[in-house]
């Protein structure tokens, strides 16, 4: 078992022709994932990696088959490409863009919940379930099938959660970059709901940074609902407020969204969290083993 | 990115928001057109910087006299105001507002936010205005009055209802707010705003409301779609480093301590500053330099990193995934050369060919550290950095 993907996974990609989904579909088709065709408006009919090119998703369902599509539409673009994904009936739609407007995603994500369409992202580094399947652009070489679910705001943090859990013995069952933009598609609740009910995931990372209330509102439901194991880092101790810190939704604004804060509400719902990002692997194999 | 109050006013008068009327000052030149335009009893004169507190740190005058709206013109343009909200060399003053002074009945708080939690735009209203609001949300809660917009961001009459009553407006004052209310979420949702706050929403003593003060946020990643709001922007108003990063591409915030960080991923660049504190030093700033590490940015990153003088010591972390960490050591390498680096650096370098990089790191014979444990690489840099 895994989570959102696997080998089974049929996916398609919008934006197939540009050169970053070029890159990072051709290792996700090297690594064995199913990329079955992709969407470019205008370049119909064309083969790109070996695969068709269909002008929008219905058209590539309909030859294809897929129930996933993975998104690298420039920003300006993207709603249309994310309408047109939601519209036509795939189930999970993995969106990799940076600098979506965020009334485009407040729009979409009403529309997604309405349809029960899952959106991860937008602004991340997509999925992994080491040994099956790769859909974002995350390193494959680091990640080792396993027992850890890794859900993150944050693309480099992830790698660093990633290769602390292969380097520990540990691996991953799979890993959700959930994104750095303040209105996400899917939340750290959704994730976790997911890896709680996993059999594969033993143990749970997650990692957040400041900003919004999503690690507080993660907290609440861990204590309720999480029984396996949780291991928290969030970044950002040292931001200054007020300073929007790379991500769109990292900013500390009218005294809320503080690392202090999220950590306090973590340690009270029982979850593990450790202060520096070189810790997360020891400290998730010390709760497995203890 | 952040509007002045009389961009916001202007904005708010073309969805036709009840405001002041007004003028502006930018040279000591536009005073008496200003003053003879206006015609007013009293005058409020308000000195324009993207930072609140302007009325406690003196650029904020209230006057009767035309002599002392000079005067007060003269000691604030081209010079900096520091408020409690600045850093310590203030914000530059280039604009003043002049405005006909509104008799004040009672001072009011309007706000406009995307809520992140609900994912949606929330109205935010209360009859405690003119203070800061968070103040009244930690002290007085029960003052505080909200709505959420539904997903196609209408407002609903027994919405407009609930913030009046909140508010305690009459019968005729609420016709007008709910007016208001549909003009505002109209200008929120149509030029891409994150946040509006009107501190305070007056009633004046004819009972009218009257929007007295405005601030507005807006939201970058939209700003390719709005021209009006992009030329609004003010890159005085802007730290002028992290100004000519964002020319390279590169998220940087200026910090107070003395080790220089730059890290490809705004996750782990927070990651690495909080990890140089917990080493027991102080990060000199947060630097993003993107998924695409190379020479050319490793090289403007340094540039600007190293024209903080405050900075003693550099780390470097990156962890290389699509990138690989020999070619951003040969990248770091070359730009140490060229920018002419005196100051030691430490690289951790992780993932992808980083034994390569180590080595090729250690051969240059630069004042180059290497690293592999994150927290090793921290401490380092922070002894280096004492």
């Amino acid at each position: 078992m895994s989570i959102l993907i696997n080998k089974n996974t049929i996916a398609i990609c919008q934006g197939f022709t540009g050169s970053q989904a070029t890159l990072h579909c051709s290792q996700s088709i090297e690594y064995g994932t199913k990329i079955v065709g992709g969407v470019t408006p205008g370049k119909a009919g064309q083969i790109h990696l070996d695969r068709p090119v269909f002008e929008n998703v219905s058209e590539a369902i309909e030859s294809t088959g897929a129930d996933t599509s993975i998104i690298f539409v420039p920003a300006p673009y993207c709603k249309d490409s994310i309408n047109d994904a939601l519209d036509s009936g795939l189930k999970l739609v993995i969106v990799i863009t940076e600098g979506i407007p965020t009334l485009d995603m407040l729009y979409l994500k009403a529309k997604a919940d309405e349809m029960g369409v899952k959106i991860i992202g937008p602004n991340c580094p997509g999925v992994i379930t080491p040994g099956e399947a790769k859909l974002g652009i995350m390193p494959v070489e680091i990640h080792k099938k396993g027992k850890v679910g890794i859900v993150s705001r944050s693309g480099t943090l992830t790698y660093e959660a990633v290769d602390q859990t292969t380097e520990i013995g540990l691996g991953q069952s799979s890993c959700v970059g959930i994104g750095g933009d303040p209105i996400p598609g899917s939340s750290f609740i959704d994730i976790l709901k997911m890896f709680e009910e996993d059999s594969q995931t033993e143990g749970i990372v997650m990692v957040g940074e400041i900003g919004g209330t999503a690690e507080e509102e993660a907290a609440e439901y861990i204590q309720e609902k999480i029984n396996k194991p949780v291991v928290s880092y969030i970044a950002g101790v040292s931001a200054p407020p007020g300073k929007r810190m790379g991500h769109a939704g990292a900013i500390i604004s009218g005294g809320k969204g503080t690392a202090i804060d999220k950590f306090k509400a973590l340690e009270l719902a029982g979850v593990r969290i450790v202060k520096s990002p070189a810790e997360i692997g020891k400290a998730i194999f010390e709760e497995l083993n203890s | 990115m952040n509007l002045h109050e009389y961009q916001a006013k202007s904005l708010f008068k073309s969805y036709s928001l009840p405001i002041s009327k007004s003028e502006l000052i930018f040279s000591i030149d536009d005073i008496e057109k200003a003053t003879t335009n206006l015609k007013a009893k009293e005058y409020v004169v308000k000195v324009q910087v993207h930072a609140g507190g302007r009325g406690k740190a003196g650029g904020v005058l209230l006057t009767k006299s035309p002599e002392e709206i000079r005067e007060f013109c003269k000691k604030w343009l081209g010079k900096n105001l520091v408020t409690y909200q600045t850093d310590a060399k203030g914000q530059p003053v280039s604009c003043i507002l002049l405005e006909e002074c509104t008799d004040i009945e009672k001072e009011l708080y309007l706000g406009l936010v995307i809520d992140r939690a609900t994912r949606s735009i929330a109205l935010i209203a209360s009859p405690e205005g003119g203070v800061d609001i968070e103040k009244v949300v930690t002290n007085s809660p029960e003052k505080i009055f909200k709505v959420f917009l539904n997903s196609s961001n209408q407002i609903k009459e027994e919405e407009v209802d609930s913030l009046s009553k909140g508010l305690n407006l009459n019968n005729s004052q609420k016709s007008d707010f709910s007016l208001m209310l549909k003009n505002l979420i109209n200008l929120f949702t149509e030029k891409d705003f994150s946040l509006i706050e009107i501190n305070p929403l007056v009633i004046d003593r004819e009972g009218q409301l009257k929007c007295l003060d405005g601030k507005i946020n807006v939201d970058s990643n939209a700003l390719y779609r709005q021209d009006l709001i992009k030329e609004m922007r003010d890159e005085s108003q802007e730290d002028i480093l992290e100004l000519e990063a964002s020319k390279w591409g590169l998220n940087y915030v200026t910090l107070d301590g003395s080790v220089g960080c730059m890290v490809n991923g705004a996750g782990l660049a927070m990651g690495t500053m909080d990890i140089i504190k917990l080493a027991g030093g102080f990060p000199a700033n947060f630097l993003d330099v993107g998924g695409a590490v190379n020479k050319e940015s490793v090289t403007e990153a340094f540039k600007i990193i190293i024209s903080d003088s405050k900075v003693k010591s550099i780390l470097i972390n990156v962890f290389g995934g699509i990138v690989r960490c020999d070619v951003v050591a040969e990248g770091i390498i070359s730009a140490i050369k060229d920018v002419g680096i005196k100051i030691p650096v430490v690289v951790r370098l992780k993932g992808n060919n980083s034994e390569i990089a180590k080595s090729l790191l250690e051969k240059s014979k630069l004042n180059i550290f290497t690293e592999l444990d994150l927290s090793k690489a921290a401490k380092k840099a922070v002894e280096l950095s004492e």
